[in-house]
């Protein structure tokens, strides 16, 4: 398994923080704010682990996910899904749809770390 | 309510204003004079056959004895009854509780209407919640932004050395956030505390609240008649401004403006003496008039001292207009019976619909009702079809013919067995008459 995690989330200083996070626990971290782009970048870029925004300017973190889980090539690829709306519905609805996790804001730096590290087998 | 406006209560007054004795009354009448003595105190339930003999005695009818018995009150604590759940309340006594303790039943209706009108606005504060589009959105934006915050102070603070660069970022980043946080908070205390003010949602129906303020009108709205003086009818507009909800504002404003195009039709001087000419037939009228049938419907219910009520619904039927008349309860929330022949006109449009009714009560009472209904196609021809019935209700106590049995509304309604009936009925009353 890499190292790469691709973040797609549209709040700059989260996007931020992450990258921050990851990188100094060695990860390579790529970044993407644009929920209609997602799709065609993770064929491109192969991400190892990808961290999805629930609520995506362009396209829904939902659809995306959905997309994700129809191709062959993409079923298994761990995501792991950010939410502001609470517990209830999202993540029912994000279990539903086949996320690997799924994570409420406001989320602490170490549960991310450790959702990453999980998803990706480390 | 007063004592006098049970049947017991009745039953003395007229015994009295007779000048006869106890005793006498109740040989005559086939029952001991003890009976009779705790049936004047509403103490006991008359049984229709008593109060048939009683009439008789005293040289009345029984609906004229009865008469007030199947009021609102006793019809709102009927419906309190019905949704009691585990609770079994003695609904045969409920005479018995009004005459006896008249505040306590009032302060119970009272409370059961309040209990109404709070689990409907508490439907529509959880309805706004889960769909308020900018709530919605505007807890997503701090939630995020506390998010971002918490990441971020967490960086600064666990991280033991940190680039300069990017610590000079993080603290940028901060102070911006902190900055949107609070703008984000005042914005929706804002917008929470505004929506408090303006909008009262569900306290009562929009319907509801207007039909009080057309009562506390008196059914009556000279001031749109045609020749009125204008300052009557801006104060007649004004007035209806003062309703709690925008809802009720916006129907009493549509409500108002039908009502001023109807009277401009069909002038209440000219209808009172067409209706003492040609009789209640709303067909005739608006023939006459050469004007609208449901507008003939909606004059009616404003003809001053008429005894009569109207029911107006839509093709849902789903009540839109309602002036109720006495002994011919209206269900106060959800659908009414079935079997009113305004249904019966509403399946089948421009037909009408004549019924003797017999209204379901202690007492049951008659009466006459008129029934049409008209395709409504504010749409053209692109559509859609909508449709309005009406009903005229009128007193027909003491009308010979077959009558048609009806009642308010299943839950409250007493008839064991019907045809009709889509829930069972809460009343003991119709287990024991079964």
């Amino acid at each position: 398994m890499g190292n790469h995690v691709l973040v797609i989330e549209d709040e700059p200083n989260i996007v931020e923080a992450i990258r921050f996070i990851l990188m100094r626990d060695g990860w390579d971290v790529s970044t993407l704010s644009d929920g209609g782009l997602a799709e065609d970048t993770i064929r491109a870029r192969r991400p190892d682990v990808v961290i999805l925004d629930v609520m995506l300017p362009g396209r829904s973190g939902f659809e995306i996910l959905a997309a994700l889980r129809a191709d062959a090539e993409t079923q298994t690829l761990p995501v792991l899904m950010l939410t502001a709306k609470g517990q209830g519905r999202d993540r029912a609805e994000a279990e539903r749809m086949g996320a690997s996790q799924f994570m409420a804001k406001p989320f602490s730096n170490a549960e991310i770390l450790a959702s990453v590290r999980a998803l990706a087998g480390v | 309510m007063p004592r006098l406006a049970l049947t017991g209560g009745r039953v003395r007054e007229r015994r009295l204003a007779l000048g006869q004795r106890q005793a006498d009354v109740a040989r005559a009448a086939g029952i001991s004079a003890s009976y009779l003595n705790l049936i004047e105190h509403n103490r006991r339930r008359i049984s229709p056959e008593v109060l048939a003999r009683l009439a008789d005695v005293l040289g009345t009818d029984s609906a004229a004895l009865a008469q007030g018995s199947e009021g609102i009150l006793a019809m709102d604590l009927r419906d309190a009854a019905a949704g009691a759940g585990g609770a079994r309340p003695e609904v045969e006594r409920i005479e018995d509780l009004i005459g006896r303790f008249p505040g306590w039943a009032e302060l119970l209706a009272g409370q059961h209407r309040r209990l109404g009108r709070m689990e409907r606005s508490v439907a529509a504060l959880s309805d706004r919640m889960a769909h308020d589009p900018h709530l919605s959105a505007a807890l997503h934006e701090l939630l995020s932004v506390v998010s971002a915050v918490r990441s971020t102070a967490a960086i600064l603070a666990e991280t033991e050395e940190i680039d300069p660069v990017w610590r000079a970022r993080f603290h940028a980043n901060l102070h911006a956030d902190a900055e949107r946080l609070a703008t984000g908070a005042e914005a929706l205390v804002a917008y929470l505390d505004e929506s408090g003010d303006t909008e009262e949602p569900g306290i009562a129906a929009p319907q509801e609240e207007l039909e009080a303020w057309l009562v506390g009108q008196n059914w009556t709205l000279a001031a749109l008649e045609p020749g009125a003086a204008p300052e009557a009818r801006s104060a007649l507009l004004a007035g209806s401004g003062g309703l709690a909800s925008g809802a009720a504002r916006q129907l009493a404003r549509d409500w108002l403006a039908q009502a001023a195009s109807d009277a401009a039709a069909i002038p209440m001087v000219d209808l009172i003496p067409a209706v003492a000419r040609t009789g209640l037939d709303p067909v005739l009228l608006a023939r006459q008039f050469g004007a609208d049938v449901m507008a003939v419907f909606r004059r009616l219910a404003l003809m001053p001292g008429g005894t009569l009520g109207v029911v107006i619904c839509d093709a849902s039927g789903t009540m839109i207009f309602r002036k109720p008349l006495d002994g011919f309860p209206l269900p106060r929330f959800g659908a009414a019976c079935p079997l009113w022949p305004l249904y019966t006109a509403l399946g089948r449009p421009m037909s009408p619909v004549q019924a003797l009714v017999e209204m379901s009560g202690r007492t049951p009472r008659r009466f006459r009702t008129l029934a049409f209904c008209r395709p409504r196609l504010t749409g053209g021809f692109a559509g859609p079809q909508m449709a309005e019935a009406a009903m005229l209700i009128l007193p027909a106590d003491g009308v010979p013919g077959e009558t048609l049995a009806v009642g308010t509304s299943c839950r409250i309604c007493p008839r064991p067995a019907c045809a009709a009936r889509r829930e069972p009925s809460l009343l003991s009353e119709s287990q024991t008459a079964a």
